[in-house]
């Protein structure tokens, strides 16, 4: 190489002091890639809120005109006329039912992985992947199982039967919420309990427990926003439709709202479609609200937690 | 420990109750369950094939549309957005998975069909020469239709999941990727996804078990036919759809039994679905504390 080579400046050739100072070649390429790589990443995102935008305009503008203030405290009238009451009280029952039956043992659940069991106990693992499976469980299986279990022997469906099928799909969520508000709790707190001689229990019960709550009504509230849309499982083990009466009796069928908009949407009466999305439109709401409020709810308690 | 124990027993008694319920479909079609297409129970014939096809493609349609989705908006949230943009933008996000699934059918029916059911003429003449794509359904009601609905369900899932896996990408690696002059996307291919993969992997096992067993939401778009048929747009049904639309007009014991046969098919897909994402989400734990070391 003698000392006349000009200095070339990788593949592009010649070093041109000249030259505009805007990337070129290989640099301008890899440029062009990552701004496609960020539009693209964009778009994606703000598609999706779109659909969400979609989705809950359509249930609204279809919903409007059947919602009142006599469409939720009236009870229904034949097919095509009346309120919804019943079907919401009749989901408040069964909701409240299976949130009594999932909220302990969800929350004994989420203790017993985070407090008792050692974090690399085998049997913590294996009840972790229980918890996996269990929330995986499409819940028209769930619907299934319950239907075997007790809709069968008491020849009878009925509400305490879809309580017992929403509580087995809020039982892994609770229980996962938990554990993770539990792993929250700062070390130290138990350490204290420990060296001023507490119980196990005792220590969970008035030192632990008090200082997850926020995080564990998060998941409860999450969980019972989930159960209340949920339709498979009451399909299976509570359905009663066209009931115009409301029901106080678990032990007998409860009309619910999910059930309700299932059935109307088959009728073959447009007031009846109309009522089925003012339905729709009411569930939606509660259930957004309630994620809403979740989401507050659990800022402020990590905000209290980090102080 | 006894609320553990309870769990376990549940799963276990789920698995009774269904295999007990089966019997007599069971006795009647052993294994041939799954290779007999045919569900007619006027002649007492089932066959599970045509529902396990249905379940299989329309889970598969939305994996395939949902994971580079979920991941592009989980890159979105983690790395690119402003923090007053991912603080609206996230949530709004994982609202989608808080909508009811009779609301997704709704939508679905309302809304989605009409519009895939212009699309479907276009994908038809621009793919056509690939079966999958045949000619369109009158109406718009098909696995394809189910796919779409599915894939907006488990969207949310995969991109919260895979958000919250890039932020735990230790940023040390990311600067130093970006002082050797990486560009942000070469900071993702080089460093965030392949420490991530195995987690991703598992967000997206996580997708489908939901897609799986997705029974209303299905019930509404799919078209309620049990047969096979090779274009995507054809209507079909799916294990969960079946059941949700049969169970309760039943004709005969057997019917019921198969339902139950069915749905005891799909309780195994869906628990093979979950062990394999914790096994998956396990490597992620080894490889994540191998990141963490040097």
């Amino acid at each position: 190489m003698s000392a006349a080579t000009p200095i070339t400046l990788g593949e592009t050739g010649l070093f041109d002091p000249t030259a505009p100072l805007t990337p070129s070649g290989n640099l301008r390429r890899r440029g062009v890639i990552n701004r496609f790589v960020h539009v693209t990443a964009t778009a994606a995102a703000f598609a999706a809120v779109a659909v969400l935008a979609i989705v809950v305009v359509s249930v609204a503008v279809h919903g409007a005109s059947s919602l009142s203030l006599g469409f939720v405290v009236h009870n229904p009238q034949g097919l095509a006329a009346g309120g919804i009451a019943n079907m919401l009280l009749g989901t408040l029952e069964i909701v409240a039912a299976a949130t009594v039956i999932a909220l302990p043992l969800g929350i004994l659940t989420g203790l017993y992985l985070t407090e008792f069991a050692g974090p690399r106990a085998r049997t913590a693992r294996f009840h972790k992947l229980a918890l996996d499976i269990m929330q995986g469980l499409p819940t028209i299986v769930v619907g299934l199982f319950v239907y075997g279990l007790i809709v069968i022997p008491t020849h009878q469906e009925s509400g305490f039967a879809g309580a017992v099928a929403l509580s087995i799909v809020m039982l892994p969520l609770i229980a996962r919420a938990s554990q993770e508000v539990l792993l929250l709790v700062p070390g130290t707190l138990r350490e204290a309990a420990d060296a001023l001689g507490v119980n196990r229990w005792r220590t969970v019960l008035t030192v632990i427990l008090p200082a997850a709550i926020g995080g564990i009504v998060t998941g409860a509230i999450l969980a019972i926003a989930r159960a209340a849309g949920e339709t498979a499982p009451l399909l299976i083990c509570d359905n009663i439709y066209n009931q115009t009466s409301t029901s106080f009796n678990l032990f007998h069928g409860v009309p619910s709202v999910p059930m309700f908009i299932y059935t109307s949407y088959d009728l073959p009466l447009t007031q009846a479609v109309a009522r089925a999305w003012g339905a729709a439109l009411v569930l939606v709401i509660f259930i957004l609200f309630a994620n809403f409020g979740a989401r507050v709810l659990l800022a402020r308690s990590r905000a209290k937690m980090g102080r | 420990m006894l609320a553990g124990v309870l769990v376990v027993v549940t799963l276990a008694d789920v698995i009774y109750q269904l295999v007990d319920n089966s019997g007599q479909a069971i006795d009647r079609f052993g294994l041939g369950f799954l290779v007999h297409t045919v569900w007619n129970p006027g002649f007492n014939k089932e066959g599970a094939a045509a529902l396990v096809y249905g379940t299989v493609v329309s889970s598969l349609i939305a994996l395939v549309l949902a994971t580079p989705l979920g991941i592009a908006i989980g890159l979105y949230l983690s790395m690119m957005a402003p923090a007053r943009v991912r603080a609206i933008v996230g949530p709004l996000v994982e609202m989608l998975a808080a909508v009811p699934s009779i609301v997704y059918g709704f939508w679905g029916l309302v809304v989605l069909v009409p519009f895939i059911n212009g699309l479907e003429p276009g994908l038809h003449s621009a793919l056509g020469f690939i079966p999958l794509f045949g000619p369109a359904s009158t109406i718009g009601i098909s696995v394809f239709t189910a796919g779409i609905v599915l894939t907006v369900m488990i969207l949310p899932i995969i991109s919260a999941l895979s958000r919250d896996l890039f932020l735990t990408v230790p940023a040390d690696l990311k600067d130093g990727a970006e002082a050797l002059g990486a560009t942000r996307w070469e900071v993702i291919r080089g460093i965030v996804l392949p420490s991530t993969a195995s987690g991703v992997g598992a967000a997206v096992m996580l997708g489908l078990g939901r897609a799986l067993g997705e029974a209303i939401a299905v019930s509404f778009v799919i078209g309620d036919v049990t047969q096979i048929h090779a274009s995507l747009f054809d209507p079909g049904s799916s294990i969960a759809a079946q059941i949700a639309n049969d169970f309760l007009g039943a004709v005969n014991p057997l019917e019921t039994a198969s339902l139950f046969y069915i749905g005891f098919i799909l309780v195994v897909i869906a628990m093979l679905t979950s062990i394999a994402a914790r096994g998956i989400a396990g490597r992620f734990d080894v490889s994540a504390g191998m990141l963490a070391k040097p």
